[in-house]
């Protein structure tokens, strides 16, 4: 079941496992500690975190989340917007 | 001015050091080593050998100056290389005498 | 020295060599492979456009799922990502990257243009997409804003990009002979050739 619904105004964590180890990340750096908007959700997809290390990988809920452009770089044209898939486990409720 | 985080070598959206970079738009060819590389890497992943995320992970890896410097299947087939090592599927001294033949 | 380090071209040769004395990976897989991965190209998803702009019904289809749409043309979609596709409208621009690796939907399109998997590339479409779409002169109305999609996960996405006026009388095959590969990454718009 989806944490979030369409609509959902929710914040990218502001974590870097990076720095914990070796990793394998698929929410850019540029949106982590962000906040966006949930657009939908696609489904369940088995992580890439784990596949990446042959480890046995759940399945999470992945969204597609819109940000206003501008806000994640301090410039930019008024109402561009980034799009980007993120797994439920990197978002939290703004 | 870049976000000041510990980004990997990878994770390039709004990278400064390539803000100015201009984009070479002209269609360049494959050659025939980018798609023996890309079908080993093909062919790998279908027999569940090494998957996709796995190529993706040994990419990330690779040290930042030689991310920048190699192209684009070269660093496609330095991480193949590292993960059938790290996967006992080949071992480095046959890996070493392979070299040393070809 | 660390053996990674070896020359790319050396490094796929032994790696080849022993894989294949292994009995892991034959030439015979690798040169089919290649076949494959050759027959897909841009003229599939010019057919996918084409289709959308004639039939509304496959219009809707292929915005609500992009691989069944590419199956009923034909295009083997077996094993591969999802398929997403976005419309361009009047008020909105689409503009597809992976500005972690070069994630694109091959399975459609074939594959990824050498300029798509550069790092200036990446860096720059989420930041001044507008200053990398003017690599290609290609300019957007005042009024339009610009949506960039980063294919960080499992969807591959194309862009449906607007057709252009002029064409309403046109077949199918004539309006696919239009959309080129920039067109459905949003780097370029479909124009009229010019006479």
């Amino acid at each position: 079941m989806p944490a979030f619904a369409p609509g959902a105004h929710v914040r990218v964590r502001d974590d870097w496992p990076e720095t914990r180890g070796r990793v394998h990340i698929r929410t850019p750096h540029y949106v982590r500690g962000m906040r966006g908007t949930v657009v939908r959700c696609f489904g369940a997809f088995p992580n890439p975190e784990d596949l990446a290390f042959a480890r046995p990988a759940t399945r999470r809920p992945l969204y597609h989340v819109a940000f206003d452009q501008p806000a994640v770089w301090q410039e930019g044209k008024a109402g561009d917007e980034l799009l980007v898939e993120i797994y439920e486990h990197w978002l939290e409720p703004a | 001015m870049d976000k000041n985080v510990p980004r990997g070598p990878h994770d390039l959206g709004g990278a400064s050091k390539f803000m100015c970079e201009p984009v070479d738009t002209e269609p360049h060819a494959l050659t025939d080593f980018d798609k023996e590389v890309d079908a080993l890497r093909g062919v790998l992943g279908a027999k569940g050998v090494m998957t996709v995320d796995e190529l993706r992970r040994g990419i990330e890896a690779i040290p930042e100056a030689d991310y920048n410097r190699l192209s684009y299947y070269r660093r496609w087939i330095r991480s193949i290389a590292d993960n059938l090592l790290a996967k006992g599927v080949i071992s480095e001294a046959e890996l070493r005498a392979a070299l040393d033949r070809v | 020295m660390n053996i990674l380090e070896a020359d790319g071209e050396k490094l796929l040769a032994a790696v080849r060599e022993l894989l294949t004395a292994k009995g892991l990976v034959s030439n015979v897989e690798i040169r089919d492979r290649i076949a494959v991965t050759d027959a897909a190209n841009p003229g599939q998803g010019a057919r996918m456009v084409a289709k959308a702009w004639a039939d509304p019904v496959y219009r809707t289809l292929m915005l609500a799922d992009g691989t069944k749409a590419a199956e009923e043309l034909g295009i083997p979609m077996r094993g591969a990502p999802p398929l997403g596709v976005l419309e361009n409208t009047a008020e909105v621009h689409n503009l597809v990257v992976c500005t972690l690796c070069s994630c694109y939907p091959r399975a459609v399109l074939g594959y990824p243009p050498f300029w798509y998997k550069s790092a200036a590339y990446r860096a720059r479409a989420v930041r001044d997409p507008r200053g990398l779409l003017a690599e290609w002169g290609t300019m957007l109305p005042d009024g339009v804003k610009i949506r960039v999609v980063d294919s960080t996960a499992d969807y591959r996405w194309m862009v449906l990009p607007r057709r252009p006026a002029g064409t309403e009388a046109w077949r199918e095959d004539q309006l696919a002979a239009i959309v080129r590969e920039g067109d459905m990454i949003g780097v370029t718009i479909p124009s009229l050739p010019a006479r």
